[in-house]
């Protein structure tokens, strides 16, 4: 490191964080060759000054993390720092050792991760992690950390402020703990707080009700912030700038307003105008390919889940399950497909009505109703290559052998925009995007009526899951078949759908065509639903916040 | 991310220096196993001289407890040695992890009543059961194998059934089931080869436990019968030279040692071929 960094007066009008074209390596060990060195940062450089709220964003790969946590002199799972300079306060934090790297982290900077659930210690209270930082650095007494905690748990608008301190990570809900981490990172009063993807795992409702607390302590304790997301329009929210990373280099960086309504590269303009998807409401038909009548499901027959769910889906329409995580709109997947046989109701497919338990069901009711997958990484056999994964259900369903066989896999390829190429490629080959096109192919080659797609495209960056959905309309079009769509995202809701079934605790609270349910007077849940859905416009969150007619869980 | 420097060797299929030598003792030890009548420079119960002979030209290995040759009874011990030893963990894997697999994937009543036996099994030390089981049985070497076989199929069995539980909860499995496929293709098509790679380090290891308690029951005297010769019934029988300064039970235990180190390094090398997700290719 330079010694000019280090010798740097301490003012100079200096900005709070300083980031000088940052270069970050790490080493791949990929199998049967060589290792391979692999820049994931490369040249970004920013400021940020005291009380100001940098938002990065960009696809997963594209080292907003990485730069995250640069600002802490750290590099995660081998990664190299390699060129730059980290000035913190201006004094460059990477060229002072591990010594000076501790008194920095928890201290100066603090780190608000991803999966509150995964990052506290299941078997420490809350409140012994939550002041173990301000204690190991002592900035202040037990005494006076704890009540500063309270407070802080206050201004989060956390429940029993002074006694949840008390309780273990496992009594708290998702939300709630994403806020504790929050106080975490507050309470040693830190000049930097590195927000990762604070709310990217919580569901629409309680996402607004955390942004907004984090917004109102930015606000109250002048903490400067990087806020780390792939969400355009969270990040529009609360930060006051906005840096745009692609594969490790700076797309585009201003202020906030610009980049949302005026933004100049097109890359920030496709990321601002996504799910701009057209698609024409289509009429229910006379008779629906699949009718569930009052079905009622319970895991262990004690805990109901699904109470008396009943839902139509007309032949080569979507219908949207919508609903926040424990609405049972999984479950309804998981019953339809004879996985959990339902205690009570019907389901009549294609004109013929089907049994409660997958094992008595004939092949024609297995192969017309197919299911996708949230996770498609899991959903494949890792050992098998595309071409088995693809082709077995053409063998299996329809006996087809050899040519054949390989020349219907070809033209499923085809259909999902992937080339012959990667008939031979495993799994873990592939991107995100191409394994789930590869389960909608395992799906298609049954040739089915109904397709059932469970959160398809929930674990995909938002560019990639606009093409999935693209393309599932596309074959919707050209295969005449019909989606059971569960999904807890609103706008693909809005872009895809032709009905809509709003589930919550286990019930359908709202049913109809598009057009009617997104149409007002609206029930309590669908209004907070609705409300919920972060819009790229500025100011929306206040004025949401304050519309709104019912609170959301865990409150 | 751009990917800088280093082509992409591929194809490439280089053997580490560990597995070589593990190959090449393996090697050796097979072919010394399969060729011993025509190897051997004695026949395998022949006085050749006097009791405990050092190490000489004629016979390299020295004479054993009765005069016989080392290296002879040496060369046709491998043969007995390696051939009970496979056939014992042949046995032991292909009952138990087909048994383990099946219980994970049926589930229910069957998976209850076979978990519980095994369990029954396993709370009596293997040694003692196999020494009450071949004083009753006629000793000879297929009731050894069967026997061994059974014994060690237990431990396979928790450890398979234990993976393809794992494994048959995951969505592909489920996505196979909601095809509609039957158990056999879920049980050899989607478990199993997801299922290897903690199986063939299994392998390794169960075989040489197999040799280790083939000689111990040779030690004990219900192993291989004399004048057969086994490793672990040379080291017994010429155990009493060790007071006297006398190696020639070392060079029996010597090569039980070096076919255990040698499976060992084998099987690691496998694994590791195995246990990347390209379905194994690569990653030598």
């Amino acid at each position: 490191m330079p010694k000019a960094a280090m010798k740097r007066p301490h003012d100079e009008s200096c900005s709070l964080l300083e980031i000088r074209k940052l270069r970050i390596e790490a080493t791949s060990y990929s199998p049967g060759g060589d290792p391979q060195n692999t820049v994931i940062v490369d040249d970004v450089s920013l400021k940020l000054e005291k009380g100001r709220v940098l938002g990065l964003i960009g696809e997963s790969g594209a080292g907003k993390s990485t730069i995250g946590l640069a600002s802490m002199g750290y590099g995660r799972g081998g990664v190299r720092i390699t060129g730059g300079e980290v000035l913190l306060n201006g004094r460059n934090i990477l060229a002072r050792g591990v010594q000076g790297l501790r008194k920095v982290r928890g201290n100066k900077v603090c780190y608000v991760a991803q999966s509150a659930a995964a990052a506290f210690n299941p078997a420490l209270r809350l409140m012994e992690q939550v002041i173990e930082s301000a204690l190991l650095h002592r900035i202040a007494t037990r005494a006076e950390a704890e009540t500063r905690a309270i407070a802080l748990f206050k201004k989060l608008g956390l429940p029993n402020p002074e006694t949840i301190g008390r309780r273990y990570p496992h009594q708290v809900s998702g939300g709630q703990l994403q806020r504790v981490m929050t106080a975490m990172a507050l309470c040693s009063e830190p000049d930097l707080i590195v927000f990762d993807e604070p709310t990217t795992a919580l569901d629409v409702t309680t996402q607004i009700d955390v942004l907004a607390a984090i917004k109102d302590a930015i606000r109250d304790t002048g903490v400067a912030a990087l806020y780390i997301t792939h969400d355009l329009s969270v990040v529009a929210q609360v930060s006051d700038e906005i840096m745009v990373l692609r594969h490790g280099k700076m797309v585009e960086h201003g202020e906030t307003r610009q980049i949302i309504e005026a933004p100049r590269t097109e890359y920030t303009k496709a990321l601002v105008s996504v799910r701009s998807i057209e698609h024409q409401e289509k009429r229910p038909a006379a008779c629906p390919v699949l009718e569930v009548r009052n079905i009622t499901a319970a895991y262990g027959g004690h805990v109901k889940v699904l109470q008396e769910v009943s839902i139509e889906v007309h032949p080569g329409q979507t219908l949207a399950v919508v609903g926040e995580s424990g609405s049972g709109k999984s479950t309804l997947a998981r019953a339809i497909t004879g996985l959990l046989p339902p205690t009570s109701g019907m389901i009549t497919f294609a004109g013929r009505t089907l049994t409660p338990r997958l094992a008595e069901r004939s092949t024609d009711d297995l192969r017309e109703l197919q299911l996708i997958y949230q996770m498609a990484d899991v959903a494949m056999n890792p050992r098998q290559t595309v071409g088995t994964i693809i082709g077995r259900p053409l063998e299996f369903y329809f006996g087809m052998r050899g040519r054949e066989r390989d020349h219907r896999v070809a033209e499923l390829l085809d259909e999902i925009e992937m080339g012959k190429g990667f008939v031979d490629r495993y799994p873990a080959e592939l991107s995100g995007g191409q394994k789930q096109r590869v389960c909608i192919a395992r799906a298609l080659a049954a040739r089915p009526k109904l397709i059932i797609c469970d959160e398809v495209t929930s674990a995909l960056d938002p560019l990639v899951a606009d093409g999935i959905l693209k393309l599932l309309l596309r074959l919707q079009k050209i295969e005449d078949v019909a989606y059971l769509f569960i999904t807890h995202d609103l706008a693909t809701v809005k872009a895809i759908a032709d009905s809509i079934a709003v589930m919550y605790q286990g019930r359908v609270v709202r049913y109809g065509s598009k057009t009617e349910v997104l149409t007002p007077p609206f029930d309590a849940y669908t209004d907070l639903l609705l409300s919920s859905v972060p819009e790229m416009e500025l100011g929306w969150l206040e004025s949401a916040i304050k519309g709104r007619r019912m609170a959301s869980g865990g409150n | 991310m751009s990917v800088s420097s280093a082509p992409l060797a591929k194809g490439r299929r280089r053997i580490p220096i560990g597995a070589a030598i593990g190959l090449f003792f393996i090697g050796l030890f097979l072919f010394a196993a399969t060729f011993a009548p025509l190897i051997s420079p004695h026949p395998l119960g022949e006085i050749v001289g006097d009791v405990w002979m050092p190490m000489s030209g004629e016979h390299w290995f020295g004479t054993d407890n009765l005069g016989r040759d080392l290296l002879s009874r040496m060369i046709y011990g491998a043969r007995t040695t390696i051939l009970i030893a496979a056939a014992a963990t042949a046995l032991s894997f292909t009952l138990g992890s087909i048994l383990g697999f099946t219980a994970a994937v049926v589930g229910g009543w069957f998976d209850m009543t076979m978990s519980r036996f095994v369990d029954l099994l396993m709370s009596i030390p293997t040694l003692i059961f196999g020494l009450v089981v071949l004083s009753v049985l006629p000793s000879n070497v297929v009731t050894l194998i069967l026997v061994m076989g059974t014994l060690d199929s237990t431990r396979v069995y928790r450890l398979s059934r234990a993976v393809a539980a794992d494994i048959n909860a995951m969505d592909f499995v489920e996505a196979a089931k909601l095809r509609g496929e039957d158990r056999a293709w879920i049980i050899f098509r989607e478990i199993l080869p997801n299922a290897l790679s903690p199986l063939v380090s299994e392998l390794g290891l169960r075989f040489i436990f197999a040799v280790l308690f083939l000689s111990a029951l040779s030690f004990l005297g219900l192993g291989v019968q004399p004048p057969q010769a086994d490793w672990g019934g040379m080291v017994k029988e010429n155990k009493d030279g060790i007071v006297f300064g006398i190696s020639a039970a070392l060079i029996p235990a010597g090569a039980i040692a070096a076919l255990a180190i040698s499976v060992n390094l084998v099987a690691d090398w496998i694994l590791n071929r195995t246990t990347s997700l390209r379905g194994g290719r690569g990653n030598a």
